[in-house]
């Protein structure tokens, strides 16, 4: 009943020069308010495309997608996307790049000085308060990904959708940046779906882990749910056995299993 | 080149050379700068020489010399007027340019907005592209005679084949920049559901603008190469007519004296639209 994203029976199938490619087959998942879901599976097997469903970019071949029980028809400020690579404008600054979000979201109910203070705040929480007027070229790959996260925060999203935020970003900067968004959704309560490649970031901050066969034809494979006590700290769980365990299961799921994952799908 | 600037004033080498030096001794390698201006110098030196060997081995070709001391005279007052056949240098640049800027600016006017429609809508782009692809390749000169018949007037002949001229590259990149704004960046215009005026404004205007800026620049250089031709056709007053009036005065130094003007003046057109490019260009990433 707390379901807030519903997909349905959903089937992608893309048209491409060389014929029809069916991308994703019979996909059915429920995500609850304030869960953290995150999608994994190898490249190519239409993660991203799921999300992409989910943001309404773009439209499935079959079946229905739900968010809070209204269909998702088209892109919507209540789904915000935080993009893999940032796509932030680079001729505007960090402020304006939130503000542009703002405006749309609050703009009809809220004076300029309220929806710069939103701005404003939105960035403090990702900790990019000192880089307001600063380009997208001005500053490093990950402060870029922390105001693509500021931006989709900003708009008070029901649900944050997240493409592969962190892919693009050094091993460090990733963990620091995972530690500011499990901070960040455990104090705004958010309900998280995120496309991952990287097993460790979906143990860590996952509550379900949705493991997806391998294309074409892609579909859920197994669901894990990862039930470890919040708030998680990666050094304590490094060895807690729970979390090698977890980690273990999908380490299973993508390199022994991941070819035969249909018919051993628990 | 060097004779058209330098010869605006009388001794303008000294204070050129004090600029040098001051730059030399500032900068840490006077070396790399002296490489750097040596070899610019010696192409033109060269250009010179072999002006020389001509003019000398035809006597019909004004030396350098000759031409030097006849634009030290010429530009000694630019802005003389003896009636529409007989004004002084500066008007006539100022003519061929006022031409290329309404030209031009009608082009810009049209061929722009042109641009973003065609980018925008895949059916238009199939209806204008032929007619681009048609028309284009035509010498601007041949359209002179249509603009004679329909405007009944010189002026806005000239003016005519200045804008059909212009209007293709702006079209052309205009467009391709519109086609060419990274799905991204359409991508957030969707996701914060932005409304027509603010994705222009807010992400069409400002990533095209630097394709937008390269037709203009193709533009004006097309521009400015067409209106000598075209005033040589039309007559009146204009850089290109007092070159053929100067050819019926077998005035050589004089046809000389304007080929170096006409370069210098589309060099620095082209250079202002090369800076204006760079101040609207944005580093990606």
């Amino acid at each position: 009943m707390n379901s807030f994203i519903e997909v349905q029976n959903a089937e992608m199938v893309f048209a491409t020069r060389k014929g029809r490619f069916h991308a994703l087959h019979d996909i059915n998942l429920t995500v609850q308010k304030g869960e953290f879901v995150t999608l994994i599976g190898h490249s190519g097997c239409g993660k991203s495309t799921l999300l992409n469903l989910v943001a309404g970019l773009t439209v499935p071949t079959a079946g229905t997608l739900l968010c809070d029980n209204r269909e998702i028809a088209a892109p919507g400020p209540e789904r915000a996307v935080v993009f893999q690579n940032h796509s932030l404008l680079p001729w505007l600054t960090c402020l304006e790049n939130v503000h542009l979000a703002v405006e749309r979201v609050f703009g009809a109910n809220e004076t300029k000085a309220q929806l710069v203070a939103r701005s404003k705040a939105a960035l403090a929480l990702v900790g990019m308060d000192h880089a307001l007027t600063k380009r997208p070229h001005e500053i490093s790959g990950g402060m870029k990904q922390r105001v693509g996260i500021a931006r989709a925060l900003a708009m008070e999203p029901k649900v944050l959708l997240l493409d592969e935020p962190f892919g693009a970003l050094d091993a460090l900067t990733r963990a620091h940046l995972q530690d500011e968004l499990l901070k960040i959704v455990a104090r705004t309560a958010s309900t998280v779906v995120m496309v991952t490649h990287d097993v460790d970031e979906a143990v860590l901050l996952s509550d379900r882990i949705v493991m997806m066969t391998n294309g074409p034809a892609a579909t859920i494979g197994e669901i894990l749910s990862v039930e470890l006590p919040r708030p998680r700290d990666r050094i304590e769980l490094a060895e807690d056995t729970r979390y090698v365990h977890y980690r273990k299961e999908v380490l299973d799921f993508l390199y022994t299993r991941h070819g035969r994952a249909v018919q051993q799908a628990a | 080149m060097n004779t058209v600037v330098n010869s605006t004033s009388n001794a303008p080498a000294k204070p050129a050379t004090r600029a040098w030096r001051g730059l030399a001794l500032r900068a840490p390698n006077g070396r790399a700068l002296l490489l750097a201006l040596l070899p610019p110098v010696l192409g033109l030196g060269m250009l010179v020489l072999v002006w020389q060997l001509v003019s000398s081995s035809n006597s019909n070709f004004p030396s350098p010399l000759v031409t030097w001391d006849a634009a030290v005279k010429l530009f000694a007052d630019p802005f003389y007027s003896n009636g529409p056949n007989d004004q002084g240098i500066g008007w006539n640049i100022l003519a061929s340019l006022k031409r290329v800027a309404l030209g031009f600016g009608l082009a810009a006017a049209v061929g722009i907005p042109l641009g973003f429609l065609i980018g925008r809508s895949r059916f238009l782009a199939g209806m204008v592209n032929p007619i681009v692809s048609l028309l284009r390749p035509v010498s601007p000169l041949a359209w002179l005679p249509i603009g004679l018949l329909v405007f009944k007037a010189a002026n806005p002949a000239a003016i005519w084949a200045i804008f059909i001229c212009s209007i293709w590259p702006m079209i052309i990149n205009t467009a391709v920049g519109v086609q060419r704004v990274p799905q991204d960046y359409m991508n957030v215009a969707r996701v914060l559901n932005l409304s027509e005026w603010k994705i222009f404004t807010k992400i069409l205007l400002p990533s095209v603008l630097p394709y937008m800026l390269t037709g203009v620049r193709l533009a004006i250089g097309t521009a400015w190469l067409v209106i000598v031709a075209a005033e040589m056709l039309t007559g009146g007053v204009g850089i290109g007519f007092w070159v053929w009036d100067e050819w019926n005065n077998l005035n050589v130094q004089h046809i000389l004296i304007a080929i170096f003007v006409i370069g210098v003046v589309g060099l620095l057109l082209e250079q202002l639209l090369v800076s204006v490019a760079k101040r609207f260009t944005y580093d990606d990433v």
